[in-house]
């Protein structure tokens, strides 16, 4: 296109690469639309997701945050959009992906064990028929044994807690190796001691220069567990480090008056602009 | 157990028992994923799938037959699959709005062909006709070894064995995706299983084990092989591999119990005659699952020996 | 034709005006006290309970004969297949609600095996000196050929008391089906009603098993509720349109029926409901299919023009085939992609009203108005002309996009 004069009004979304296929960030997603009827569950959002960071998607309830990570993953179908892995498309690169649902999505009455359950991340790799070896079984204990449930290996997975089948998730998303972790509303409904395990095994998968991202909706610990925040209602509103983005300015953007002052007053925020 | 029961026994016994089998297989995977009405919809629509293909052929033999009621129960997988997609609406209204359109469609078919003179009827469709299958060519055990008697073995009995056969060979080649599909659906896709071709899969493998057992045990044996012993065999265990198992002790017992009721069993109370052997084996199906539901170790849904998480 | 209007007009003989009345009052019946069971998501629980009446229909008949009596007696058939499909039913919520099967699993298993029990039990029956001319196998797909003036009667009394009841449980079956819990909260009780429902599907069940069979029973159940769904939002309105729309499968299924030889009376009645259903899943105006695809098709062609706005807005390459192809016919880009006068007048003001949609949502706090910032809800939707001037005042004076 032929574009000769400069930008006569800027919109508001600073510069973004368009072109998605320069672009090789974990995860990259451009002019993504999804709607349930009638109505944008999320509408022309682009985002950019780092590696070696930890990164918060936030937003109201129905703004779009989980929709986001399973439209990006193929999950469910979008009215538009484009996704790049590493600067590939999704089909090639899922190997590199390790995504964990909402725990209520499952049926947890499903009769298997734990250390079942995490032998489905060796999935990609062992594939259809070949033999699961005691190489495998051990891979699978030492990432039980990471969040802390190695005690637990062969108990029906209807047996745990809320927590503790939290965590038997993120070990099945350890067992994948991948690069890449979409983790869909881990601290949803968990206990003190599995949040602190979980983000512990997460501050180690960035130290190893892994990109994290998180549904998220707890404002009071996004400054102490992020680096990075991705805002969003229906729209983006912003992304960018922490201590540039998560402010009262932006969070009121994205609430709107579902968050009071005072409450935001209370939050661990960057001084506003 | 002489002569006469391998010429009048066997071979319906074995055949139910694989029947049975070839059901209770992706039964365990459709009651998991709570469709296990889906055997009920694809066992009604049996009946205007062999109808249509009467029509078409004009003839009886078996494989029109059942290329009929294949393309009959795929047609209701699709249409109940358009229904509840195009309309938003739910899965179980979905299924009795398709199968019982076909059905009715199936019977009035019937009633409109002169079908009567053939051996084409709605009660065979529903009750089969396993007593029938006999091995008339076998003298004895020995007949085993009979080349030429085994040539005349009933044809149900081949054809149910190589569907039972595939059934068992497809379980096992898709039993990872299969498992992890049923289990936790959005990872599967987020790992790029085809997950809308796994369960059209597995309904499509139900449909074919339908077709094949119906034409010699009916479609009620077919339902109830679907549902009862996957259902009792659930409440016997908490591991998706011994439920399986279970399942297919279950179905066989359901085969050979309910064929020797219905032979012998009315012989016991002094009457006469045999009663439905199809029927019986459904029945002893529920007597399995009944039990099941009031013993079985893991039949509460808190779950028996639950400790507390620590 | 002649001997269909004939009989539509209850002139095919004394019996089958009165089947064809039974039917009506039974397609009412059955098409309101299904919308319950579609409504609270039951719908195949009438399966169950509908392949549950064979044991008692085959008991009965042999309790009848045991005791002297005439086994074919309508009234005893039916109220031994009642007493079966009660058991049926009880035992579904049971193992529904003490075991982990689900529901589904519980409805498969009571309908087989309860099917499977009454096959064993025809072939006793069968055996038995009386039962060859027992005709039981006519309530497999039912059979009003040869219909005894009494069976006639039964079926239209039946009807009539089936309506009737329908009529006195409307109001707490309408606040049940939708909801439950409001229901509960204004002093209901929740699962008599339930079971009185459940009741009411039995008794049209065991009415319709001489009229329609077993089998095709549970389609008079379900699909007019099915079908009225298409029509209307209203919870009383589906109710009773499912009522009329059963009523008039039932007559008019009737009456074809009665018209001409070889034309059984329920696969006629249910092929009259599935037809009405088909033309109202395509066909009606809000929910119907081709509705919905022209709505989706206009909806997904929105996002793209919005999204294309947006883009040329910030000078930014457009990729997506779809949104270039919307572009073009809306006049907004030429073909080789530069946008016209009119799209770079548009994207200009889609660029303002972004602007104004920033200021909006700093200004006002009130979520249900900057809730609204979807994208495609128009900002003159949203705020009145005045406070648009206001945003305007601080963004400052509008400028044009530029580009040739």
């Amino acid at each position: 296109m032929d574009m000769r004069t400069p930008l006569a009004l800027a919109a508001n979304n600073g510069h973004i690469p368009r072109d998605i296929a320069k672009i090789d960030a974990p995860l990259a997603v451009r002019g993504m639309t999804v709607s349930y009827g009638e109505k944008p569950a999320i509408f022309s959002v682009d985002a950019t997701f780092e590696a070696g960071k930890m990164t918060a998607i936030i937003g109201p309830n129905g703004a779009g945050k989980s929709t986001l990570l399973k439209a990006a993953l193929g999950v469910i179908p979008s009215l538009s959009g484009e996704v790049s892995v590493f600067g590939n498309p999704l089909g090639v690169a899922r190997d590199r992906i390790a995504y964990v649902p909402q725990r209520a999505s499952v049926d947890w009455d499903f009769p298997t064990t734990v250390i079942d359950v995490v032998m489905m991340g060796l999935y990609r790799k062992t594939g259809l028929l070949s033999r699961l070896t005691g190489a495998h079984r051990a891979h699978a204990m030492a990432c039980l044994d990471r969040v802390g449930m190695a005690d637990f290996a062969d108990r029906q997975i209807g047996q745990l807690s809320g927590g503790q089948q939290q965590r038997v998730f993120l070990s099945r998303a350890l067992a994948q190796e991948a690069d890449l972790y979409l983790l869909d509303e881990p601290f949803a409904g968990v206990d003190a001691a599995t949040e602190r395990a979980i983000i512990d095994v997460l501050a180690g998968l960035k130290a190893d220069g892994k990109a994290v991202v998180c549904v998220h909706h707890d404002l009071a610990t996004v400054s102490r567990y992020f680096d990075n925040v991705f805002l969003i209602n229906v729209r983006r509103i912003a992304e960018g480090p922490v201590t540039a983005v998560f402010t009262p300015e932006n969070l009121h953007a994205t609430y709107g008056g579902r968050l009071a002052t005072s409450h935001i007053d209370q939050l661990d925020l960057v001084a506003g602009a | 157990m002489g002569a006469e029961f391998v010429q009048f026994s066997l071979t319906p016994i074995l055949i139910g028992i694989l029947a049975s089998i070839a059901c209770a297989l992706p039964g365990n995977f459709l009651v998991l994923r709570k469709q296990a009405l889906i055997g009920d919809a694809i066992s009604h629509v049996v009946l205007p799938g062999i109808v249509v293909a009467f029509l078409i052929t004009g003839s009886v033999a078996a494989l029109p037959m059942l290329l009929g009621a294949a393309g009959a129960a795929i047609v209701a997988v699709i249409l109940i699959e358009a229904i509840k997609r195009l309309g938003n609406i739910e899965p179980g209204a979905a299924m009795g709005v398709a199968f019982t359109s076909l059905f009715a469609g199936g019977v009035l078919l019937l009633e409109q062909s002169d079908t009567s003179s053939v051996h084409l009827d709605v009660e065979h469709a529903l009750m089969g006709n396993l007593e029938s299958l006999i091995w008339f060519k076998a003298q004895g055990w020995s007949s085993l070894w009979d080349l030429e008697a085994l040539a005349a073995l009933p044809h149900e009995l081949g054809r149910i064995a190589v569907v039972c056969a595939l059934v068992i060979v497809l379980t096992v080649i898709f039993w990872r995706p299969l498992k992890i599909s049923t289990f936790d659906e959005s990872f599967a896709q987020a790992l790029g299983l085809p997950v809308g071709a796994i369960g059209f899969g597995l309904v499509v493998t139900a449909a074919v084990a339908a077709v094949a057992a119906f034409d010699a045990v009916g479609s009620i044996i077919v339902i109830a092989m679907f549902i009862c012993p996957p259902a009792a065999a659930r409440l016997m265990t908490n591991r998706l591999e011994t439920q399986v198992t279970w399942s297919i002790v279950f179905a066989t017992l359901s085969a050979i119990l309910g064929y020797v009721f219905a032979g012998y069993g009315p012989l016991w109370f002094g009457a006469q005659n045999a009663v439905s052997a199809a029927g019986m084996i459904a029945t002893v199906s529920g007597i399995i699952l009944a039990l099941a539901c009031l013993f079985g170790p893991y039949r509460s849904r808190i779950g028996v020996g639950r400790e507390e998480a620590a | 034709m002649d001997a269909f209007l004939n009989a539509l007009f209850l002139g095919a003989g004394y019996n089958a005006a009165l089947v064809g009345i039974g039917a009506a009052l039974l397609g009412f019946a059955a098409g309101a006290s299904g919308t319950f069971l579609f409504l609270r998501k039951r719908a195949l629980v009438s399966d169950a309970v509908a392949h549950a009446t064979l044991p008692g229909v085959g008991l009965a008949f042999i309790v009848m004969v045991a005791l002297g009596f005439d086994g074919r007696s309508l009234v005893g058939l039916l109220a031994g297949s009642a007493v079966t499909a009660a058991i049926g039913l009880v035992l579904v919520e049971w193992m529904s609600r003490k075991t982990r099967l689900s529901e589904d699993a519980a409805i498969g298993a009571v309908l087989s095996v309860f099917f499977g029990i009454g096959i064993v039990l025809l072939t006793v029956i069968q055996t038995m000196s009386q039962g060859r001319q027992a005709g039981l196998e006519g309530f497999l797909l039912g059979s009003t050929a040869g219909m005894l003036f009494q069976d006639a009667v039964v079926i239209a009394i039946g009807g009539t008391l089936a309506v009737a009841a329908t009529f006195i449980l409307r109001r707490p079956m309408t606040l049940v089906a939708f909801d439950p819990e409001y229901a509960a909260a204004s002093g209901y009780d929740v699962r008599k009603i339930d079971l009185a429902m459940m009741g009411l599907v039995m008794a049209v069940t065991v009415i319709g098993l001489k009229l329609v069979g077993l089998i095709l029973i549970v389609a008079m159940l379900i699909i007019p509720a099915v079908t009225a769904r298409f029509w209307t939002e209203k919870s009383d309105t589906v109710i009773w349109s499912a009522g009329l729309l059963g009523a008039a499968s039932g007559y008019v299924g009737a009456a074809i029926s009665a018209s001409a030889p070889a034309l059984p009376t329920g696969p006629i009645i249910v092929l009259v409901s599935a037809a009405l259903f088909t033309l109202s899943l395509f066909f009606a105006p809000a929910r119907g299919v081709a509705a919905a695809v022209i709505r989706r098709q206009r909806f997904q062609a929105r996002v793209h023009h919005r999204q294309g706005l947006l883009a040329l807005a910030r000078q930014e390459p457009i990729h997506d085939k779809l949104t270039l192809k919307v572009l073009g016919r809306d006049g907004l880009i030429r073909p080789d992609g530069v946008a016209t006068d009119t799209g770079r007048a548009m994207a200009a003001k889609v660029a303002r009203d972004e602007r104004r949609w920033d200021v909006a949502r700093e200004v006002h706090h009130d979520v249900s108005l900057t809730g609204r910032y979807d994208g495609l809800t128009p900002i003159e939707d949203v705020f009145t002309p005045d406070e648009i001037a206001q945003f305007d005042v601080v963004i400052g004076k509008p400028t044009a996009v530029e580009g040739t």
